[in-house]
Formats: structure tokens, sequence, C-alpha cells
């Protein structure tokens, strides 16, 4: 444990403070240490009230995003050594609501993810006993890629259309709207339309593509909502030049 | 009615709601670029503003067609349309390469690669232009 790092963390107290804070603490290197870690070390031994989430720790529950020198990150997907010789910058994810230090408020994004019904919808239940709704290995590969997101926001804070524009529904919701339509067991595309056709859905994207850059899981939301574009400008051809019973 | 999962989340007195710059896309390169990009559209609407005046001239006769040709040839509008070939040509590269993203094409069930579909946008590209160079500089 000879290196040591400096850490800057966006320290922010709704009781005392205006507007967040810088506090620098000094931590130590070690090679298999993640952002995270070093976090984890500051509470635990310098500065218990330290406020941030994390879970799992191994990229999977999505809590832990943070801006990491200015870049969307999950702090446990980040190595620590990466940053050497520092300071590493450790704020909360922008273009959200500050709760404390670095939590951020989730709820808009809660919201706006459940208003894209982001389930398998059918019309009609098959009853338990006629069987599995299968699928071929085809109609997985459709949808697969989106449905590896795992809500850890670092699109939304990736996308300035989002900052700007606060009621963009934005790529993660978007994106898994995409994953459902997709799915070949799943009959909500029409419901889900009345959404994600509005100016705030996928027209609020401007396509900056940041939002795919950003995310660990590479799920690419900035193609899924092109993709939707293409099919919603088909669907309105459509629905332009054919009778109904042809759509 | 506007879905109330739309509406912004609630003001609360004691979080802190940071304000987005004016200026947030210089504080990025990827953003910069973006912006530039989304700026192309003026020099390729310039473009077409040439090519209608062109038309116009052509159908008002030789005389009205010659004036159009000595004012493409003044220094400011050659600098102009220099400047707007660069920032056509941006507009084509970044428009090539982010077409492939929202085209999905299956050819036995496994998705095109996208550096395919650039690759071919580019050969057609390159295909108008010759048909198009031979057809203005052949004569």
């Amino acid at each position: 444990m000879s290196e040591t790092i400096q850490l800057q963390i966006a320290r922010y107290s709704p009781e005392s403070d205006d507007e967040p804070r810088w506090q620098t603490f000094e931590t130590p290197v070690r090679k298999e240490w993640t952002v995270l870690d070093a976090l984890n070390y500051i509470k635990d031994r310098v500065d218990g009230s330290v406020t941030y989430r994390w879970s799992c720790r191994m990229g999977i529950c999505g809590s832990c995003g943070m801006m990491v020198n200015g870049e969307p990150k999950l702090t446990c997907a980040t190595f620590l050594g990466d940053y050497l010789p520092g300071p590493v910058r450790i704020a909360p994810l922008r273009y959200f609501p500050v709760v404390r230090d670095l939590v951020v408020e989730i709820g808009d994004f809660l919201e706006k993810l459940v208003a894209v019904k982001p389930w398998l919808v059918r019309k009609e239940e098959k009853a338990p006993d006629a069987g599995e709704y299968l699928q071929t290995p085809q109609q997985l590969d459709a949808y697969k890629q989106f449905s590896l997101c795992i809500n850890c926001m670092l699109c939304y804070a990736a996308c300035p259309v989002y900052g700007l524009e606060p009621g963009f529904i934005g790529p993660a919701a978007l994106a898994l709207a995409q994953r459902y339509n997709l799915d070949s067991r799943d009959q909500g595309a029409g419901e889900r339309m009345d959404i994600l056709s509005q100016a705030e859905g996928i027209w609020g994207c401007t396509f900056v593509g940041e939002c795919t850059a950003a995310c660990p899981k590479h799920v690419d939301p900035a193609g899924a909502i092109q993709q939707y574009k293409v099919a919603a400008v088909q669907d309105w051809f459509k629905t332009l030049l054919l009778p109904r019973g042809a759509r | 009615m506007k879905p109330r999962a739309l509406a912004h989340t609630p003001y609360h007195p004691r979080w802190y709601r940071p304000r987005v710059s004016t200026y947030w896309w210089l504080h990025q390169w990827s953003y910069a670029r973006f912006v530039l990009r989304e700026l192309t559209s003026i020099f390729v609407a310039w473009f077409v503003l040439l090519t209608l005046f062109g038309l116009r001239a052509l159908e008002r006769g030789p005389a009205a067609y010659a004036a159009y040709l000595a004012w493409l040839r003044r220094p400011t509008v050659v600098a102009i349309d220099a400047i707007s070939f660069l920032f056509v040509l941006f507009h084509a590269v970044t428009w090539f390469s982010l077409a492939p993203r929202a085209m999905v094409l299956r050819v036995g069930g496994k998705r095109v690669p996208e550096k395919v579909i650039a690759g071919a946008i580019y050969a057609v590209w390159v295909v108008i232009s010759v048909v198009l160079g031979r057809f203005l500089l052949g004569g």
C-alpha cells in the first residue's frame, strides 16, 4: 500500500448547504480497487457521513452510478488505478436532483419507466395448461441486446436532452419500450405508441449518441430510439396508404 | 391531457437542482461535435438556396444566368462555398456513420454488421458522385 490518490467528493447536506462543495480525501490505491472500493474505504475509515448508493459491486444492480471526472460511470466497474496520479472528482449523477452527497432522486426515471409498460402486454392470456409462449433464437436475438439494461441511469446523465428538457422520457425507458415492442410474445406496441410518439418520447431524441457511449451494458439506447423512429414513420405511412384491414 | 408519468419531479425544497449551463455543449468534445453536426443544416440549406437561385437564373434567360455565374465567382461567395463544403462533408460523414444504427437488416436471421451497411452507403455515394461528375464535367 504505497501509492495514494486524492478523491474530491461532492458533499451536499440538505440541512446546511445551499449547493454542493468539494471535500478532498486521500486514499490508498490498490491494483484491484475500484472507485467504489475507495469510497467504501473513506466511509469505513475516514468519514462515515459520506453518503452514496451501492449494492452488488459487480455491475448488475445499477445503484452505484456517479460522475467520475465528469463522465457517468458505474463506480464498481471503474478502476481507481486508471486515474493515477489523480485527483479523481466524484459527483452525483448529472441532471438529477441531489438528495445528499452522491445520492440523487430517481423518482422521475422510475415514473417514466412505468409509463412505457416494460412488461409483456397480451391482448388475451393463454391458459396456463396451454403451454409456454415459445420463441426461436432469432426472435430472442431481435430484442436481447435491449434487455440487458440494468436501470443504472448513466444514459440519463449522458443525455443533454434530458438535462435541458426534463420531460423527455429518456434513453433507458425508450430502449426498454423497444425491447418489449420487439419481443415476439408482446402485443403492446400500440399501447406504448401513445406515450412514445409524443414530442417528449422518441421525437425528443436528437441522436447525440452519448447514451450509447455511456452504457456499461452495451444496450445502445440511441440505436433503439432511431430504430423506433423508423418503425413509427413506416406505421404512419401504412395508416396513410393502406386500408384498415391490411395494416 | 398530459400523462401523469411525464410530469416533472415535484419541487422539493431540500434537493439541490443544478442548472444546465448555456454553454453545456462546450464542456465536452462529443457534445460540441453534436452541435456542429446540427449546425451543418445551415450550410446544407445554403447549397439548396444556391441551386434554387441557379434554376431561377436559368429560367430568366442567358443574361441572368451569366450574372448568376459572375456572382458565384466573387471571392466572398467562393469562401462561403468552401466553408460550406467542409460542413456538408462533415454532415455526410456523420450521417453515414449514424444511419446503420437506425437500420436493422437481417440476412439469414443474423444482423448485418454496421460496417457493412456503412460501406454500402459509401459505395453508393462514390458511384453517384462519379456518374454526376462525368455528366457535369465530361459533357
